[in-house]
């Protein structure tokens, strides 16, 4: 059953709510700094993906500081949600997460990419504590998510597991595999968030490799799909939410995101995929985290 | 002790019984369980069996998943789609992560002789010893096979192993001890040394026995653990004698050969490899058509020890 955006309803969503709006308000700041920490991490000069990274930062906040059971004292504590960044090039919206809760220091965040770093290009469970996997070869992500799922369920245990792909990603015939195998088992502790940004490398997703009536291609697929504004923290909460309560089998997030959301001269723009910025860009970028800091406190 | 000649067969019986006391064992099957003999773990134990359907990219990758909730994962389906269709998962997501998966690539090398090219494995070695963190295991024989699958679930990281679809002669001794990375002495001799792995084990055996018949005594190894390839046994079974021979049902690119070439480049000593020459597979009426057709007879082992020898 497709439904459409999650909630829309003021009224009758302050009825489940599961957050305050002080809650709310604190999330939206963590993912301005989400973005903060995602530009630390590029400075002018310094190739890195922004576009992928800063659509994806809302959901990413939800996740880490609201939706998942998380314990960053002990990375590998048993009773852990697990995140699979599928879109594996979008880790640095990872790195920025886990650096906030403590996972390691913040000097690491200038030493990514580099021989001495402990974060990689791409997820490195070996090298990065809060990583779960090796991702970046795309495609594999949601597999090694239901994997996981699968080793909870037979063991009857509580944990969750949360998948990041991108729309691009889609291309890949391996998640078709994942998404009908997930079904099949009827993999409930499973939630793929795919963001939707519509740009991928080199062009648009539509121009590339067109993966039209998208909710509809879940959704035949045995899914519950949720449609939302990946940048609207009430709907990804809620949505979130939904996601936990369907026991019936696997729920998709199609997150309607902007590719370089919140930095105005990369928005909408495929040439951030993985660039490097300018002086000048770097600096309209930190005016564009003050413009946000703005919005929210006001 | 196991008397069956079928390598699968005892692959599968060895999981039912491992799986009983051991319960992070599970296997992943990819709707050819009937031939890897995995559905004999089915049939035991429902609940840790997994019909992944004919989707081998995803059923690895869901094997590096469940080995990161703590279980035993084994994949299982013929070689060539075992490793050749699911190659980059098993890259990435397996390897890469150095992630405790199992692969069983059933039915390896020319053994599905009805089948033909798309189903006959000459690369499958060549494709899982280039990954680093990859135990790469052929055994012999059924007993061997029984003592690597437990050694498998023992072991911690990525395995994998490689099964003949055809009986057997049981060459190996039931009662010697195994562990991962051991070669073993089959035959012994002075005057050419054969590593043979697999099938090519019994077929250098058999040629021990033609040679002897001219004056020839050879040393026949059975190199069953490709990778780690222990390179001081290697090079201590070579002492002495005038040349090398290696013998393997797979590709001469990559393979036993090119691991034993690349290990003993320098030492002085010429070396033949026996293999499939740059060429796929084909259909035949049986297997012994096939090796005799490829020249993985053990008279082609003798031409080749003769040929070392001539070299001299």
């Amino acid at each position: 059953m497709v439904v459409s955006p999650a909630v829309e309803d003021e009224i009758g969503r302050s009825e489940n709510m599961n957050y305050s709006q002080e809650q709310v308000m604190e999330l939206k700041r963590k993912a301005i700094q989400v973005r903060a920490n995602i530009l630390e991490m590029i400075p002018p000069g310094k190739v890195g993906h922004l576009g992928g990274s800063s659509s994806i930062a809302d959901v990413m906040a939800a996740l880490y500081f609201h939706t998942m059971q998380v314990n960053p004292a002990d990375p590998k504590d048993p009773t852990r949600d697990r995140l699979i960044m599928s879109k594996g090039h979008a880790v640095l919206a990872q790195y920025a997460c886990l650096v906030e809760l403590g996972y390691f220091p913040r000097e690491e965040l200038s030493k990514v990419k580099t021989l001495d770093g402990i974060l990689q290009g791409h997820p490195d469970m070996d090298k990065t504590p809060g990583i779960e996997a090796v991702t970046g070869s795309l495609g594999q992500g949601l597999s090694i998510s239901l994997g996981m799922a699968l080793g909870f369920k037979v063991d009857n245990l509580p944990n969750r597991v949360y998948t990041i792909l991108g729309d691009g990603e889609l291309a890949e015939g391996q998640v078709w595999e994942a998404v009908m195998a997930a079904h099949g088992f009827q993999a409930n502790n499973l939630t793929a968030i795919v963001d939707f940004n519509g740009l991928q490398a080199t062009s648009t997703t539509k121009e590339i490799f067109p993966i039209e009536n998208l909710a509809q291609k879940w959704d035949s697929f045995g899914w519950n799909v949720i449609e939302i504004d990946g940048h609207d923290m009430v709907q990804i909460l809620d949505a979130l939410e939904a996601a936990k309560a369907f026991t019936e089998g696997p729920t998709v997030l199609l997150a309607h995101t902007v590719k370089g959301a919140c930095f105005s001269f990369a928005e909408g723009k495929a040439k951030y995929h993985n660039a490097a910025m300018t002086e000048e860009e770097y600096k309209q970028a930190w005016t564009c985290i003050d413009k946000l800091k703005r919005e929210v406190e006001a | 002790m196991r008397t069956s000649d079928s390598l699968r067969k005892t692959y599968g019986e060895t999981l039912v019984e491992l799986g009983k006391d051991n319960k992070d064992i599970v296997m992943l099957e990819a709707d050819l369980g009937n031939s890897t003999m995995s559905a004999l773990f089915g049939a035991a134990y429902p609940d840790r069996y997994f019909q992944m359907g004919i989707a081998e990219q995803n059923m690895a990758s869901v094997a590096a998943g469940l080995s990161l909730t703590g279980k035993i994962p084994f994949i299982n389906s013929f070689a060539v789609f075992a490793t050749g269709r699911a190659y980059d998962q098993i890259r990435s997501s397996v390897a890469i992560a150095n992630l405790n998966v199992k692969i069983c690539g059933s039915s390896a090398g020319l053994s599905d002789f009805g089948d033909g090219k798309t189903h006959q494995s000459i690369d499958d070695i060549a494709l899982m010893q280039v990954l680093p963190n990859m135990t790469v295991l052929s055994p012999c024989d059924a007993i061997e096979t029984e003592k690597m699958t437990k050694a498998m679930v023992e072991s911690n990281g990525p395995v994998y192993l490689r099964i003949n679809r055809n009986d057997l002669p049981l060459v190996t001794d039931p009662k010697a001890e195994y562990k991962i990375g051991q070669m073993t002495e089959m035959v012994k001799g002075k005057d050419v040394v054969v590593f043979a792995t697999g099938v090519m084990v019994q077929q250098s055996m058999e040629a021990a026995k033609i040679l002897e018949k001219e004056g020839i005594s050879i040393r026949v190894v059975n190199v069953s653990t490709i990778k780690p390839l222990d390179v001081d046994a290697l090079e201590s079974y070579c002492e002495g004698v005038k040349g090398v021979v290696t013998a393997e049902e797979h590709s001469i690119f990559g393979g036993l050969g090119s691991a034993v070439c690349s290990a003993l480049s320098k030492k002085r000593l010429p070396i033949e490899v026996l293999g499939v020459q740059d060429s796929f597979g084909t259909s035949a009426e049986n297997y012994s058509i096939l090796l005799k057709h490829y020249g993985l007879e053990s008279e082609d082992v003798a031409k080749k020890v003769r040929a070392v020898l001539a070299a001299n």
